[in-house]
């Protein structure tokens, strides 16, 4: 992608970011396997731009989040802010910029100082910043009301908050600061969905006001949907697919996309007694023990389908029969017409589309169905 | 979890209808006006105020309702785990007829894990950080059964592998923070299976895990209900699954139970003007996504300071602003036959249009 040259940088910038644990083990601290947490992945975030992150339990999307911060450092790769390259620069300079970029934390609780009240913990970030003035209680008020706090709770400690209401806090306090650009980690998984509501339109309208960009992370994909301009799906540490909102949920091009959108609780009685399409299967790999070839071929129902077509060569792998592309060749994340990209040899295009993919679709409402109204 | 050689090309089979009334299994689990207090600034605050549910085994309720509405709370309560200096001020939690709040608190610990059990809303806290992930299932199966180290980590090995943790004979060794949130949830998952309790509280289980290893769990812990007769509360904000997995539910807000049926009822005629609201909170996967979601309006309600009537007037399109909803004594539940119950003067008028946004 060549931007013109007075387009704006994006507003976040990641160029084949990697980050590797290594993981010690034993009495004698010997190095245990690596996990490849982010594989590799580039992504872009233009300023005022939600892009959605969704994937499997454990497939690095946190640790991705972490890492446009440097709150975790990548292993290799750059991290641009605004067109600048941050990826060297000091950790007092970051620091600094950190007042651009806030998170809001998967686990509230443990981002949380159990012995600090959560009028502290929401004015931390302005005293860090040494902008803590006379009008500083009046902006914790501020926020926490923005949020659907009471500020007059402002006193107490986190533990005697539901588990929702200390996700408001954590994004009360990510907000204190204005930043530019929002890492929001499962913000409202933990709500019920009015609150959630609530706090999407909540994000939505400081989005239209102020121009902010958001990483999105979360495994509701009617909420992503709902949120994101462009959705990005990672699979143990590579994205798989990057695709305009529509399109993701209208022509999914990658099978695990597909399982993703097959799997969707729908929360309509008549669900639980229509036929659903089944595609999932096997196990779910392992971050230390990646599968060769295609990492998704151990779960992938295309990869089984296509080998039971023929056509292409293939290959016996436990008691499934696979291309042999899918079991020795890593896909690479390539444009298949339009600017979606996708990481599988055998993408459902909308030619191409498997009755699997097709059942989903019609399953999650494309074409839609009338849902009963309530 | 089988490995397909072929992915299933044919619809589902529906699941299983229901079994029949005729023959209504045992109640497992009951709470009888259980009622939760903690000191406040201005006299006791009552955080669960009078609920009574009950669970039959085999069969999953589910509690749904507002953040902060008192649903981990409740069943906190119902397992002598109120921390200080909260209280319980009332009721019963009786288990096979048998009220176990007032038994000795050795007893209670011992029936916690092995007879009731509850997975945690907070996976990182409720796991210890300077304990692998094994030794504190470990910990758990040695606690309640004669059971030798080595068999133990067996145990826990499989009870990983049984909650889809990847490579579990080297995750068995991670701590706690070396996981994902996900994976954090599911060893707690584990921990919770491991003595197969005839009870299970499963409070949050799926919220930080992808759709796909989500519908695997649960397709898990309903195999558990199936094969030992397992009763299931699900605490959850996902009404998906509520309709995927509940036979019955439970709807709470501000501390108090406001609805409660089979899910069939509840779902095809929600009659609280709260649940009402909350179905049409539900982003859909189909919906309109350039408009905003139908919020419910107002301030979530402060527990210390309810209006004497009923607690959802304030925000209510239905009863905002009449005075026998926010005067009269709020209502307990009633209901019809079929056993759907609500708490509400006006369920049968309509939302007003104009107020909802
Ligand atoms: N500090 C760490 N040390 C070792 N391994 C880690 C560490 N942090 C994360 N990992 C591993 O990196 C992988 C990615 O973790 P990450 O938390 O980014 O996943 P995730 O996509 O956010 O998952 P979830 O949806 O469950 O939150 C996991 O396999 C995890 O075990
Ligand atoms: N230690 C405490 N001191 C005072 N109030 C408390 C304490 N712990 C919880 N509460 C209050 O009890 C109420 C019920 O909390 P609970 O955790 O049961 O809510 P919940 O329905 O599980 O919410 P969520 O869906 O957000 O998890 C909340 O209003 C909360 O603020
Ligand atoms: S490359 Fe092969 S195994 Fe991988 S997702 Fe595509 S079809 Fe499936
Ligand atoms: S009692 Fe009145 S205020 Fe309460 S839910 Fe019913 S109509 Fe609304
Ligand atoms: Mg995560
Ligand atoms: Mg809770």
């Amino acid at each position: 992608m060549t931007a013109s040259l007075s387009a704006p940088p994006p507003a976040l910038e990641l160029v084949d970011a990697t980050r590797v644990f290594t993981r010690r083990r034993g009495l004698f601290k010997t190095a245990g396997k690596a996990v490849r947490a982010v594989d590799g992945v580039s992504l872009t975030i233009r300023a005022g731009e939600t892009l959605g992150l969704v994937g499997e339990s454990g497939s690095g999307k946190s640790t991705l989040g972490r890492l446009a911060l440097r709150l975790v450092e990548p292993t290799s790769g750059r991290l641009l802010v605004d067109g600048r390259d941050v990826t060297g620069v000091s950790k007092a300079e970051m620091q600094a910029m950190r007042r651009d970029i806030q998170m809001v934390f998967q686990d509230p609780y443990g981002s949380l100082d159990p012995r600090v009240t959560i009028g502290q913990s929401i004015a931390e970030p302005l005293k860090v910043h040494g902008l803590w003035d006379g009008d500083g209680p009046q902006k914790v008020a501020g926020v926490m009301s923005l949020v659907g706090l009471d500020p007059s709770h402002a006193d107490r400690y986190p533990h005697q908050f539901s588990g929702g209401q200390r996700q408001r806090i954590g994004i009360a306090r990510a907000l204190t600061l204005d930043p530019k650009i929002l890492v929001l980690d499962e913000p409202v998984s933990a709500l019920d969905v009015s609150i959630q509501a609530q706090i999407i339109n909540l994000l939505q309208r400081i989005q239209r006001e102020r121009g902010l960009s958001y990483l999105f992370i979360a495994h509701d994909l009617a909420v992503v949907r709902h949120v994101s301009h462009r959705i990005a799906v990672m699979y143990f540490g590579k994205v798989v697919e990057m695709a305009e909102r529509d399109n993701l949920y209208r022509r999914p091009l990658h099978p695990y996309t597909v399982s993703l959108l097959a799997a969707v609780p729908i929360a309509d009685v008549r669900m639980r007694n229509r036929r659903r399409t089944s595609v999932t299967m096997g196990e779910i790999g392992s971050a230390t023990n990646v599968p060769p070839g295609c990492r998704f071929h151990p779960r992938c129902y295309r990869a089984r389908l296509v080998a039971a077509t023929g056509g292409v060569p293939t290959e016996r792998s436990g008691d499934a029969l696979l291309p042999r592309a899918c079991l020795i060749d890593q896909p690479e994340l390539r444009s298949c017409g339009g600017t979606d990209r996708v990481a599988c040899h055998f993408p459902e295009t909308p030619e191409t589309r498997s009755e699997v993919a097709t059942a989903v679709l019609q399953d999650i409402g494309y074409p839609p169905i009338r849902p009963i109204p309530l | 979890m089988p490995n397909h050689p072929m992915p299933n090309l044919h619809p589902v089979a529906p699941a299983a209808p229901i079994a029949p009334a005729t023959a209504p299994r045992p109640v497992a689990l009951e709470l009888r006006d259980l009622t939760t207090v903690f000191p406040g600034d201005d006299g006791p605050v009552t955080v669960i105020d009078g609920v009574s549910l009950a669970v039959r085994a085999g069969g999953t309720l589910a509690v749904v309702g507002e953040s902060g509405s008192g649903k981990s709370m409740t069943f906190l309560s119902a397992l002598g785990l109120v921390a200080t200096p909260g209280r319980v001020r009332r009721g019963e939690v009786r288990i096979d007829g048998t009220d176990i709040l007032h038994q000795p608190p050795e007893r209670l610990r011992r029936l916690r894990g092995a007879v009731i059990s509850m997975i945690f809303q907070d996976p990182l806290t409720a796991l210890n950080p300077v304990f692998t992930i094994g030794e504190q299932i470990v910990e758990v199966l040695r606690a309640h059964q004669r059971i030798g180290r080595a068999a133990a980590r067996a145990r826990a090995i499989d009870l990983l592998a049984r909650v889809q943790i990847p490579d579990p004979v080297r995750r068995v060794d991670d701590y706690p923070h070396q996981l994902s949130g996900g994976q954090r949830q599911r060893v707690l998952i584990a921990m919770a299976i491991a003595l197969s309790p005839r009870i299970l509280i499963a409070d949050e289980p799926t919220t930080a895990l992808d759709v796909t290893v989500q519908a695997q769990i649960l397709d898990l812990l309903a195999d558990l209900q199936a094969e030992t007769g397992m009763a299931l509360v699900l605490i959850t904000h996902d009404l998906g699954l509520v309709a995927k997995y509940a036979d019955d539910v439970a709807v709470m807000y501000a501390g108090r139970l406001v609805e409660t049926g089979s899910m069939e009822e509840v779902f095809t005629r929600p009659r609280h003007p709260y649940t009402r609201a909350l179905f049409r909170s539900i982003p859909r996967l189909d919906g309109p996504v350039d408009e905003e979601l139908p919020a419910i309006e107002g301030q979530p309600p402060n527990v210390a300071r309810l209006p004497p009537g009923c607690a959802f007037e304030p925000r209510c399109t239905v009863g905002r602003g009449r005075a026998d909803c926010c005067t009269r004594r709020p209502l307990p539940l009633a209901g019809d036959r079929s056993g759907h119950r609500s708490a509400c003067f006006h369920e049968d008028l309509p939302d007003r249009k104009e107020a909802a946004r």
